[in-house]
């Protein structure tokens, strides 16, 4: 009996050790998709500085932050939030990060001059799925665009003649992504039921151009990178050679 | 209903459900001792612009011909009243002369207090295609007390400072009378028009006792302005043609008399309009302290010039900016005053247009006259013609009508708060969340003897005030026709059988007239010392009336009824709950046997026909969407008073135009401060061109209430949200009524966005979250809270204060501090 006992104590340690291996595994691979406080860093420099203490949770007055459990898919201990349950209410005083001990949550990167900005949080971006957004059919919803705390910057409209109805404009949400903090309220707000705008993690979301692309009239007086030099591959010369003589 | 362990009625006891017939019963005692204790006055209803036509119909024929009451008026008196005193005494002939595709054709679109894109969105997709149809040609102008969302597509945006918009008004008339006096459509304005003016001493609507034991010894500085007022600076400037000056105290000798105007001069309406310079009106009316004062100048000088500009149509939408204005009925005559200057009037796209909230407000409480002074057709009750008329149509003995004007929607309430009302049944509305000053009628309510019904569906503060509350069938549960803004009367067919033991509004009315006798009611009534109503009792014997018939056999289930059978072609596939009963079998009621709905219509449509307010047959309105009225010989009217598109306005045979309403068309004439006796003007097929003032209202900022305090509404909500706050994903997007704030005043007392603060008046106080962004951007010195959220009961707050012409409450100025809770 005795050794039952133990046989089947080392194997629910090792199913549990299991689990939390499973659980690491899955944290790792959902980091992705997981939207940090205001001011969050990068997430690996992120994950890495959280000390998993929850003070920038408790900060929260309107309990928004959670701390991730084990096996819920995040990792963790480490602090987050679901837009469609509850937003980012976008403090001006931000009290999570300046909570925050260990500098994962960065107060610099939400202040200018040593003042906090929570404009200037980067916690996710929106993007809106025009297909079943409903202001995209011709309906006048635009719900998320008035809540949106930097309206007509980080949410405008879109107006363009509805040629279907020949009377109507149509009405529609555009997110700018230099402006969007990711405070999802506009997430909370969608009228349908499962949100057309919702947030997901910048890098996520984001694209990003070439380094060969820039705006003429906006860089102006900037000095483009030189160009790479051509790479020096003989072949590649011979092969030209080769090709142009070769016949069809 | 409220019942104690026996079961017997305890206004002090809590709600327990109770059948119909124990309903009816206790309403009919309750009802019975405040009629024969205080006669026809003793009673009211408060009806609705969500009626339908039919209910309103049934409402006003029961309380005006049956209980020979005025003292039914609906929520739209909150919401339109204004609009109708100008429409009346502007035009003689009740609501809009254009239609929505007034937006198509003109070229700019001029916003006075009417936040559209919030409150309009499917008009306002309308403008915006406009807009972008031509983008340089066609500008959009909103003006506000702050920046809204309809500053979006704006082309020129005007925050002015509330009540000042008066002062913008006269301006544009200055400006056109003084500086481009070419500008003046002389040959519209010669034939079609005529200059009139009106007392100024008027008052504010409010109680004329501010010493009334009901007050609050802080809200005795407001109301006491009720009575006389020191004048200001820039009152003085404001009325100077009249001689005023500031310091003075203005008696308000003419606040019985507030509709009173006669006939003036040019000029005279030139000389009153003479103070209202750009430098005057600039610096009395920049809304935005940190606006410089040129580009505020400039931006006025352009919107005037937009209306000038020759061949440019303008249409001007308002909605409750105006409307709910201590001069509410000034400022809709002021709009129409510079389109009549310009001749910019009736005509597409050329259209002062008043916007209306509800969906029924004109339908149904204008045109069938839900109020507490009118009857169908744009009739009075003060009429003996109107009142002759209506009894022929009704088959009523002559005499029975009241000619007493009832009590309006605030005098209900301040009656039941003197015990002179001590019946009231709501229909279809929220008195006790839509009145302002809510805190001296919830008292009212819970604390006096009284017998209040509430029939709801969703219940909200009026349920809870309630001693009796009657579960009610809604929109697509029943038959019915509503009738909107620009004249479109649309019909529908009941969908679906009413949920649990509802009953439709009309069942409700129609139930109770069956506990009544005329002799109950159609005996001898003195209603004040001048007035006695007859006993009509012998006249209804030679009518073929017995004296034991009830009201329901004479009023509702008369021989003219029984000719409208059920079932009828009509309604093929379609249920009649009331005409045939429902499946579920409602204390076992069968239906009345005949097609109740259509015998409203078609006997309320006899009014209209040939009176400028023709209706269609009502099988008509089931075969097409929707006609614009007058409909005359099956075209409906797209642009009224233009003869190219109005028969009434052709058969005047004067030309384009004829401004064919016949009422208050026949004036005295004077000068400025008062009219001639014995002198009278015809102004048939005339419409008038007002001169009105600017005044300050009663209630303004000052060192303990130091900043302004406006309401109305979000997108997100109807009114006062019971039905749209129990829709899962408009309470996710809005789940409160936040208080919008300029970040420098929510500085000043250390609140954060997010936090609560007390907002509080001289009235009561509320607490609400404050934002500093969002959908609103307030100017400093102004805050502005929605009023639907009944846990941020704001109109705890508002002031009561009226329009003294349309008796609409002014929900958007009065005074208040905040402070963090």
């Amino acid at each position: 009996m005795t050794d039952r006992r133990q046989f089947l104590g080392q194997a629910g340690l090792m199913v549990t050790l299991g689990l939390l291996w499973t659980n690491y595994m899955i944290g790792a691979r959902a980091e992705a998709m997981i939207l940090r406080p205001p001011g969050g860093l990068p997430e690996r420099s992120f994950q890495q500085l959280c000390l998993k203490c929850g003070q920038c949770v408790e900060a929260c007055p309107f309990d928004t932050l959670r701390l991730a459990a084990i096996g819920d898919g995040r990792p963790a201990g480490t602090p987050y939030f679901v837009p469609r349950e509850m937003p980012c209410k976008m403090c001006k005083d931000i009290p999570c990060t300046v909570a925050c001990p260990s500098g994962a949550l960065s107060v610099e990167a939400v202040s200018t001059n040593g003042k906090l900005d929570i404009n200037l949080a980067k916690m996710g971006l929106a993007v809106v799925d025009r297909n079943t957004c409903v202001a995209y059919w011709g309906l006048q919803c635009d719900a998320c665009y008035r809540v949106c705390p930097l309206i007509d910057k980080a949410i405008t409209l879109d107006l363009f003649r509805n040629e279907r109805t020949g009377k109507h404009a149509f009405i529609a949400p555009i997110v700018d992504s230099g402006h969007c903090t990711g405070c999802g309220l506009c997430e909370r707000a969608c009228i349908n039921d499962k949100a057309s705008i919702f947030v997901l993690p910048r890098q996520a979301a984001l694209g990003k151009p070439s380094d060969k692309y820039l705006k003429g009239w906006e860089d102006t007086g900037i000095d483009p990178k030189p160009l790479p030099a051509p790479a020096k591959n003989k072949k590649a010369a011979g092969n030209a050679l080769d090709y142009l003589n070769k016949g069809f | 209903m409220r019942v104690n362990d026996q079961g017997v009625f305890d206004k002090k006891a809590g709600f327990k459900p109770v059948t119909w017939k124990r309903a009816f019963d206790e309403m009919e005692k309750q009802f019975k001792k405040s009629y024969n204790e205080l006669g026809p006055t003793g009673i009211g209803i408060f009806g609705s612009g969500q009626y339908t036509i039919m209910e309103g119909v049934a409402a006003v024929k029961l309380i005006k011909a049956g209980f020979r009451s005025n003292n039914i008026d609906p929520n739209a008196r909150h919401c339109m009243a204004s609009a109708v005193v100008a429409f009346m005494q502007t035009f003689g002939i009740d609501e809009p002369a254009g239609n929505y595709d007034d937006v198509h054709y003109t070229d700019t679109v001029v916003l006075w207090g009417a936040n559209m894109a919030e409150m309009h969105p499917v008009l306002w997709s309308k403008v915006t295609d406009r807009k972008l149809s031509d983008r340089k040609n066609v500008k959009v102008v909103n003006l506000s007390t702050f920046t809204n969302r309809c500053s979006n597509l704006a082309d020129l945006e005007i925050i002015f400072k509330p009540g000042t918009d008066l002062a913008i008004l006269n301006y544009i008339a200055r400006e056109i009378v003084y500086n481009k006096p070419e500008s003046i459509d002389w040959d519209f304005v010669n034939n079609n028009c005529a200059f009139v003016t009106g007392p100024v001493d008027i008052g504010y609507g409010m109680r004329n006792n501010s010493k009334h034991p009901s007050f609050d010894k802080k809200e005795q500085d407001t109301v006491a302005k009720e009575v006389s007022k020191v004048i200001s600076e820039d009152e003085a400037t404001a009325l100077s043609a009249l001689g005023v000056k500031a310091g003075d105290t203005m008696e308000m000798k003419s606040a019985d008399a507030a509709m009173k105007h006669w006939v003036i001069t040019f000029e005279d309406f030139k000389k009153g309009l003479e103070p209202y310079t750009l430098d005057f009106v600039a610096k009395l009316a920049k809304g935005k302290p940190d606006e410089s004062i040129d580009d505020f100048k400039a931006k006025l000088s352009t919107l005037a010039n937009l209306y000038i500009e020759k061949g440019r149509k303008v249409t001007s939408f308002w909605t409750m900016g105006f409307n709910q204005h201590i001069r509410g009925s000034w400022i809709n005559e002021m709009i129409y005053m510079v389109h009549l200057l310009l001749g910019k009037q009736s005509e597409p796209g050329n259209s002062p247009f008043s916007l209306t909230g509800q969906p029924s407000a004109c339908g149904t409480a204008r045109e069938v006259g839900v109020f507490s002074h009118r009857l169908p057709s744009d009739m009075v009750v003060d009429n003996p013609k109107h009142r002759e008329k209506t009894e022929k149509l009704w088959s009523l003995p002559a005499g029975t009508l009241n000619p007493v004007m009832g009590s309006h929607y605030m005098k209900i309430m301040r009656d039941l708060e003197d015990g002179k009302i001590k019946f009231v049944w709501v229909q279809v509305n929220n008195p006790w969340q839509n009145s302002a000053n809510a805190n001296h009628w919830i008292k009212a309510a819970r604390e006096m003897d009284n017998f209040i019904v509430v029939s709801e569906a969703y219940p909200g503060i009026s349920a809870k005030v309630a001693d009796l509350i009657l579960p009610t069938a809604m929109i697509f549960e029943k038959w019915g026709a509503y009738g909107n803004a620009e004249r479109r009367t649309q019909h529908w067919r009941q969908q679906v059988t009413p949920y649990g033991k509802a009953m439709s509004d009309t069942w409700q009315l129609v139930e109770f007239s069956k506990r009544f006798t005329l002799e109950d009611v159609w005996k001898e009534h003195k209603i004040n010392k001048d007035v006695t109503l007859p006993d009509v009792l012998s006249k209804a014997a030679e009518m073929g009336y017995k004296k034991t018939d009830t009201l329901y056999d004479v009023l509702f289930a008369n021989k003219k009824a029984h000719e409208y059978k059920w079932p009828d072609p009509v309604g093929t596939g379609c249920a009649n709950t009331e005409a045939a009963g429902d499946k579920r079998n409602v204390e076992n009621f069968k239906g009345y046997g005949f097609f109740i709905q259509k015998y409203l219509w078609e006997e309320y449509r006899a009014f209209g026909l040939g009176d400028g307010h023709d209706l269609a047959d009502f099988d008509t309105y089931h075969k097409v969407r929707g006609l614009k009225w007058p409909v005359v010989d099956g075209k409906e009217t797209n642009w009224r008073f233009n003869s190219e598109y109005d028969p009434y306005a052709k058969k005047a045979n004067r030309g384009k135009f004829a401004f064919y309403g016949k009422a208050l068309k026949e004036l005295p004439s004077g000068d400025l401060k008062g009219p001639q006796p014995q002198t009278k003007v015809d102004l048939s097929n005339k419409a008038k061109i007002f001169l009105r003032y600017y005044m300050e209202p009663p209630e303004m900022p000052n060192t303990e209430y130091p900043l302004w305090l406006t309401t109305g509404r979000v997108l997100e909500h109807w009114h006062s949200g019971t039905m749209t706050m129990r829709v899962p994903e408009l309470y996710r997007a809005v789940s409160e009524a936040l208080c919008f704030i300029n970040q420098n005043d929510a500085k000043k007392i250390g609140a954060k966005d997010g936090e609560n603060i007390w907002i509080e008046s001289r009235r009561g106080k509320v607490k609400a979250r404050v934002e500093t962004r969002g959908r609103n951007s307030m100017p400093e010195g102004l805050i502005y809270v929605p009023w639907f959220d009944e846990n941020v009961f704001i109109n705890k707050v508002t002031l009561d204060a009226t329009c003294p012409l349309s008796k609409e409450t002014d929900f958007k100025k009065c005074a208040v501090k905040i402070y963090k809770a």
